[in-house]
């Protein structure tokens, strides 16, 4: 009988909160020390001081070979740590896992990128940090550089690239690694949509053709469920549910839900946090088709950032792809300079068209035309409730579509 | 297909050093080593002449203010020769030890999103600096033709030792620091203060024959001291190398590499949690 390829069991990771101070110094543990003098001697027990909290908590699952999972759950829901346990990048509190055979992460794309260095010398440099021997990079160089199309800038130095260029090249790398076990984050969401599907593709095959088994996390869910069979939902570190990808996704879309605290997301590039974003706040959150939908997005900004766009994305669960977006800088041609400290974005949608069913919001900064900051197309669901627009007799049901356009009869 | 099986458990105080593992990833010293001297020197103009010119520059100032003001006395060698062997030998373990403090924390995206053997990035700062230490090495060779002077054959010897006990010294005092430096950013502050005292504390600008005997064999515990010392014994043609200092600085620094990697690995769990 063969044995499973990845065993993982109560897997469980502690975390103090308050670690936002940038470092420790010295002199701080030395007031940590005088506090509390017990803390040197005290053994680490599984129960929780006050300021700590699990990351994750007792997750447990098998996988066998060729096996592919999805990982789904909100943001801060412990995706992320679970994937850098099992990379060995940190180490559980408590737990173990047992992998049979060479394990390969991609859990960003292009580490250890240099910008100084040309496109060639990175795809050496980064296959080296994840793990590749010189000797394969240079077999599937070609490979590599003919899957990112960049053939003509590889002698140029990657900090001339534009960003679909770098990620493109980036992903190359990690796509032509050879482990037998593969992780993947949230990497997919990169470039055009055509180099998406191109990258889609090659996951497909790595996971299809030559039998890997792959962890996968990502939230566009058309690419979980076209590559995986088998899926985990994490919710506050806890696993929610197990089973089928497609049973794991609609639990997903119960789980994540507006109404829950929204965890605020750094984008530390810019220095910038989203602290809080809610809709219709008034009417408590309730959106009706056909009526306004008034969405606030509170930002803190650790110095001023000027030539910035906010994004706000929406889109649907039941159908493919995205159904509005619109950013202040090419839509509505604003120049946002964020000032220090708090600022508050609301968009005013006066006739939210959309029928009743779940929708999920998402938010993405930039330097407009230029480079991309943050894209997560899935920060949490909505519901559009079932309403009776006047004078329609009946309630505005998903069955009649997803759109509601403002219209009129004439009957002559 | 390699039947390879990674176990990952709740932390056990202290990890093994896993030399099977590290032999491994050996390419990985390599590749971060020669990423390091490619990004250094871009953009400059003079590139890598650098590794020339500050050593050079230094011999010429302290040549002035040692040499002629002060006048320093230089054992058997001109001054300059003398100074020079101090520099590149004090350059060597300096640059090695404030660059592989600094590692773990310049590479911190590294850390936190790939997995490989976590010294590797310290000691693969030995081998940046090696380079330099090549360069300037020749230059050390040019200036002693210049005076005329001939080197024992015992140097063949000396010098690859003195190279060795550096490179642990340094190697594993840069272990240490890096972990140090990870937790507590003080060393960034610290170190660079404690390089500068450093020189003066290894018989850099003047002969260690100028200490009392007992003295001598405490400067010794600074690596670099023994070694500068019997560097420039076999340099000025001698034979009579102090195998004792030598045999002291050479200790401490495999203590100070068990010491450091020790610590190094006892905390390297935490590195990507606290970067």
């Amino acid at each position: 009988m063969m044995k499973p390829i990845i065993e993982v069991s109560h897997l469980s990771k502690k975390y103090k909160y308050g670690e936002s101070q940038p470092y420790y110094t010295l002199r701080d543990a030395l007031v940590n020390f005088i506090k509390t003098p017990a803390s040197l001697l005290s053994k680490k027990q599984s129960s929780l001081k006050k300021n700590e909290f699990w990351a994750l908590k007792d997750v447990s699952f098998k996988l066998n070979q060729g096996d592919v999972l999805g990982i789904l759950g909100p943001n801060g829901s412990g995706k992320s740590t679970l994937l850098k346990i099992l990379s060995r990048i940190t180490f559980p509190t408590e737990g173990s896992a047992m992998l049979r055979g060479t394990v390969g992460s991609l859990l960003e794309v292009g580490t250890g990128f240099q910008q100084e260095l040309t496109g060639r010398d990175n795809i050496y440099l980064n296959g080296a940090i994840l793990g590749m021997k010189k000797s394969d990079i240079t077999k599937k160089f070609d490979e590599i550089v003919n899957f990112s199309g960049v053939e003509k800038f590889i002698d140029t130095p990657v900090k001339h690239y534009s960003s679909g260029m770098y990620m493109r090249l980036a992903f190359s790398v990690a796509a032509h690694l050879d482990s037998r076990i593969l992780i993947v984050d949230e990497v997919l969401a990169v470039g055009d949509a055509e180099f998406q599907k191109k990258c889609l593709g090659k996951m497909e095959s790595v996971s299809k053709n030559e039998g890997r088994t792959v962890l996968f996390v990502s939230h566009n869910m058309m690419a979980v469920k076209r590559l995986c069979q088998k899926g985990i939902l994490l919710k506050n570190g806890k696993m929610e549910a197990e089973g089928s990808i497609e049973s794991v996704i609609s639990k997903y879309a119960e789980v994540a839900d507006v109404s829950k605290k929204f965890i605020p997301i750094k984008i530390p590039r810019i220095g910038v946090t989203i602290n809080k974003i809610s809709i219709n706040k008034k009417e408590k959150g309730k959106v009706y088709p056909g009526k306004p939908l008034k969405i606030s997005i509170e930002l803190s900004a650790q110095k001023k950032v000027e030539n910035i766009g906010l994004q706000i994305m929406i889109s649907s669960d039941a159908t493919e792809g995205r159904i509005f977006s619109t950013n202040t800088k090419t839509m509505k041609n604003i120049d946002v300079v964020l000032k220090k400290g708090k600022n508050h974005f609301t968009c005013d949608i006066h006739q939210f068209n959309l029928c009743s069913g779940k929708y999920k919001l998402g938010i993405a900064m930039d330097k407009p035309f230029v480079e991309l900051y943050y894209n997560e197309a899935d920060l949490f669901y909505f519901d559009v409730l079932e309403t009776i627009l006047e004078p329609a007799l009946l309630p505005t049901l998903p069955a009649y579509g997803r759109v509601y356009m403002d219209h009129e009869w004439t009957i002559e | 297909m390699s039947d390879k099986v990674i176990i990952i458990k709740a932390k056990s105080r202290i990890q093994l050093i896993d030399w099977r593992e590290i032999w491994e990833y050996r390419e990985l010293f390599l590749v971060f080593a020669w990423r390091d001297i490619k990004v250094r020197y871009k953009q400059t103009i003079l590139g890598a002449g650098w590794a020339l010119l500050q050593p050079l520059f230094s011999m010429f100032i302290f040549t002035i203010f040692f040499g002629n003001f002060a006048k320093i006395p230089s054992d058997a060698l001109p001054y300059p020769l003398f100074v020079l062997i101090g520099l590149i030998f004090w350059g060597f373990f300096s640059g090695t030890l404030s660059a592989a403090s600094g590692s773990l924390i310049a590479n911190e995206s590294i850390v936190k999103k790939a997995y490989f053997p976590r010294e590797i990035l310290p000691l693969s700062t030995i081998g940046t600096n090696l380079i330099d230490f090549s360069i300037s090495f020749i230059m050390l060779l040019l200036v002693a033709v210049y005076f005329q002077v001939i080197p024992n054959i015992l140097a063949l010897l000396i010098i690859p030792l003195g190279i060795i006990i550096g490179a642990l010294g340094a190697g594993g005092l840069g272990l240490l620091l890096s972990a140090f430096n990870i937790k507590y950013r003080d060393v960034r502050h610290a170190l660079p203060f404690f390089i500068q005292m450093m020189i003066f504390l290894s018989p850099v600008i003047y002969p260690s024959s100028i200490m009392r005997p007992s003295f001598r064999y405490l400067i010794a515990l600074n690596p670099m001291a023994g070694v500068i010392e019997a560097v420039r014994i076999v340099f000025s043609g001698g034979t009579s190398v102090n195998w004792i200092t030598l045999a002291i600085s050479g200790t401490s620094s495999i203590l100070l590499f068990i010491i450091g990697y020790y610590y190094f690995k006892s905390t390297e769990r935490f590195f990507a949690d606290i970067v």
